[in-house]
């Protein structure tokens, strides 16, 4: 291999690549019944849990890997991971917080101090396998709003857990779903009251540290009756040689009236410029708009992972119920993405947008997958698509592959797809402008991704342009 | 800095563009305070003048030097050349989608005039201001440069974007063009008001009708990459006159000094 691009600032940059020094808790490495029930009695599980686990377990052994997506990898040993790690200095309910912990998500920017927290943001922190702390509880519980850890939650409410858990995502519905559903260890849930407009953005912020482990975790949102949530997700991981893989579920439930808007900054570790290292990042996020005229809006800006593998969808069954799916993507170095959406039209007037932007650089490979399916009882339903595809350099690849099935012949769909590079006439005339190449490049970019951008809350919004920023030096090829 | 800085003297300059040459042997030189116009046929050599002189990638230098502020532009990259106060007002503007016209100019003000000059609410002053002096709707400030944009509205987002630059050697590459005659009057209101003793204009233009609104003090005609003829203002109206199959047939006789009339 020669002339590899020098893009080594991009690993220096990615300043989310310490280790924190803490005894965890963790299990032999290998998946079978015995470690699905010594999980679930570490963490105090009722018999149902265990139920639950024990099934998904059953139909994983039936599935197989997937193969179909637009990403190459060697065989994962799904014997030779580790399926919980949790800090052994924490006590489960009502236990101190190991100070290194800690420090970790206040390097992170996330202080879980209840007095330094951040302003108008709730956050679940999860560090390997469990959530180690949630703030803003008490101003959330006085508007009936329950925000906290799966674990928790499993405790707290366990009629809304069987109720909903597995309700969008069943435990077989695809091999990674199934493996989550078996083995996951936290997560956070979130129930909005009806009529509720949550007056905070609730967010997790997902932390992998221990070597050899999967994170796992499970999140699961329900909005009832005319409710409003908005939610945010942050994720990062150790550099590490070694793939980790991140097998996550995220569950959606909008009631009548209710609207849930999720958006995610996926920074997982990318692995080098070499494709050694990085997370697996293969993740299945589905919404239920249950209710009449409900919505569900996805934002997602993915720039990290080895391997991305996620598709967030929404199932539209209430009528004039409403599906969103805004992404970015942005691949470098080796990194593999293949993530798009799925809106299965099944209510009348159902209508759903998809804006995908993906942005490829380095010898990386970047696919959208789409599927948009549209039920015979689906009269009046729309949806509009919008793919573009940005290649920086000449190394990299973009795919773009979207299914369009309709069975109801009222329905409308347009789909508008485009490949481009940044012109050198573009470059040129904001030079001529005083800008250097590197900021132009940089506004070139975020100008093209500035329709997702500006789904997401301001200052996620503010972030987002920024790590794009640091994703893109360099990455000139 | 005094004026003699600021004066742009090019010498013997020759580009070529995929092998091609283009321009032969430019002489020109520029003092503050003076208005150039420069003229010529199509394919003569004018817009890729204007962009050698600001460094367009397809072009190849292949002789010649281009003072400007005790530098040697040639040598130097595009963004710099425009922090050094040189602006060019493009003839086809790209858009840039997605990026606002506000967002634009606050990094080329940054980037020209320093980071941290001119504060957000004063920019936005300023910026407002000048749009309202060129009549342009604060409309367009939110909306992606260019995108969509009439020839007209380009135009005017081409000269907002001088205003707010301030350059010291402004290049006009046939803004003329495409041009009705009240868009014609605000782009002129515009160049005006920049015009000045610090600051040095090159008029590219096929018509006469801009230097109406703009009068030059001197007057050259560009045939085959060299410029031909030289002189005052009453060198267009002979233009206009006789055309410019008079100057080619005069094209081999040597051109005279810039702003010696013949």
């Amino acid at each position: 291999m020669t002339d590899l691009p020098t893009d080594s600032r991009l690993i220096d940059d990615y300043k989310h690549g310490f280790v924190t020094p803490v005894d965890e808790d963790t299990v032999p490495p290998g998946l079978n019944d015995d470690i699905i029930r010594t999980i679930s009695r570490k963490k105090g599980e009722p018999d149902w849990m265990l139920e639950f686990r024990r099934k998904a377990f059953r139909a994983w052994q039936r599935k197989s890997e997937p193969r179909w997506a637009h990403v190459s990898y060697p065989p994962i040993d799904y014997q030779a991971i580790r399926y919980y790690s949790a800090p052994k200095s924490l006590a489960y309910n009502n236990g101190e917080l190991d100070p290194e912990v800690k420090k970790t998500f206040e390097r992170l920017g996330i202080p879980l101090d209840e007095r330094q927290r951040l302003e108008g943001v709730a956050v679940d922190a999860v560090f390997d396998s469990v959530s180690v702390a949630t703030t803003h509880q008490k101003m959330l519980e006085e508007k009936g709003i329950i925000f906290c850890s799966f674990s928790e939650a499993v405790k707290k409410v366990p009629d809304l857990i069987r109720q909903y858990l597995g309700s969008v995502v069943p435990v077989g519905d695809n091999f990674f779903a199934a493996l989550n559903s078996a083995v996951f260890t936290d997560g956070s849930f979130c129930y909005i009251p009806p009529g509720v407009k949550c007056p905070v953005e609730l967010s997790t912020y997902f932390r992998i540290n221990a070597a050899g482990t999967g994170q796992f975790e499970r999140t699961l949102i329900v909005a009832d009756r005319g409710s409003q949530v908005s939610y945010l997700e942050g994720c990062t991981a150790p550099m590490r040689d070694e793939n980790q893989l991140h097998a996550a579920v995220v569950e959606l439930v909008a009631l009548e009236d209710a609207q849930i808007k999720y958006s995610t900054v996926q920074n997982w570790y990318p692995g080098d410029e070499q494709g050694r290292g990085g997370i697996y990042n293969f993740v299945t996020k589905r919404g239920h708009c249950r209710g009449a005229r409900s919505k569900i809006s996805w934002t997602q800006v993915e720039v990290g992972s080895a391997i991305t593998w996620k598709y967030p969808g929404c199932v539209l069954e209430g009528d004039g119920s409403v599906g969103e799916f805004y992404s970015v993507a942005f691949t470098n170095r080796r990194m593999q993405a293949d993530t798009g959406t799925k809106m299965i039209h099944i209510g009348r007037n159902t209508r759903s947008t998809i804006v995908s932007k993906g942005i490829s650089a380095g010898e990386s490979v970047n696919t959208y997958r789409g599927l948009v399916s549209v039920l015979p009882g689906a009269a009046g339903a729309r949806n509009h698509s919008q793919c573009d595809s940005l290649l920086i350099g000449d190394r990299c690849s973009a795919n773009t592959f979207p299914v369009v099935e309709s069975e109801n012949p009222a329905a409308i769909l347009e789909h508008e797809a485009t490949t481009s590079r940044i012109s050198e006439d573009q470059l040129y005339y904001l030079q001529s402008r005083g800008i250097d190449p590197e900021a132009a490049r940089s506004l070139i970019v975020n100008g093209f991704c500035r329709d997702v951008f500006k789904q997401l809350p301001l200052e996620f919004s503010v972030e987002a342009v920024k790590l794009l920023e640091i994703k893109m030096e360099g990455s000139i090829g | 800095m005094n004026d003699a800085d600021s004066t742009l003297k090019i010498a013997g300059l020759r580009a070529s563009v995929g092998g091609k040459p283009i321009l032969n042997g430019v002489d020109l030189t520029i003092r503050p305070g003076e208005i150039h116009a420069l003229m010529g046929p199509n394919g003569s050599g004018k817009s890729t003048l204007s962009n050698v002189l600001l460094g367009h990638p397809d072009y190849e230098v292949t002789g010649g030097s281009v003072e400007f502020r005790g530098r040697n532009l040639l040598e130097l990259p595009t963004e710099e050349r425009a922090r050094l106060g040189v602006f060019l007002c493009f003839q086809y503007p790209v858009a840039i989608p997605g990026v606002t016209v506000a967002q634009f100019l606050k990094a080329a003000v940054d980037a020209v005039r320093g980071r941290g000059a001119v504060k957000a609410a004063a920019f936005l002053r300023e910026l407002r201001e000048g749009a309202k002096f060129l009549e342009i709707d604060d409309a367009f400030l939110n909306r992606a440069l260019n995108d969509g944009f009439s020839g007209g509205e380009k135009k005017r987002m081409e000269i907002l974007q001088m205003m707010m630059l301030r350059p010291s050697l402004l290049l006009l590459d046939e803004t003329d063009s495409g041009l009705d005659i009240d868009a014609l009057k605000v782009v002129s209101k515009g160049v005006n008001r920049l015009a000045g003793p610090a600051t040095g204009m090159l008029v590219i233009t096929h018509y006469e009708r801009i230097l109406t609104h703009i009068p030059p003090h001197f007057v050259h005609i560009l045939v085959d990459g060299r410029i031909a003829k030289s002189g005052g203002p009453e060198l267009v109206r002979e233009l206009e006159a006789r055309g410019y199959d008079w100057v080619r047939e005069g094209a081999a006789a040597p051109p005279a000094a810039p702003g010696v009339a013949p």
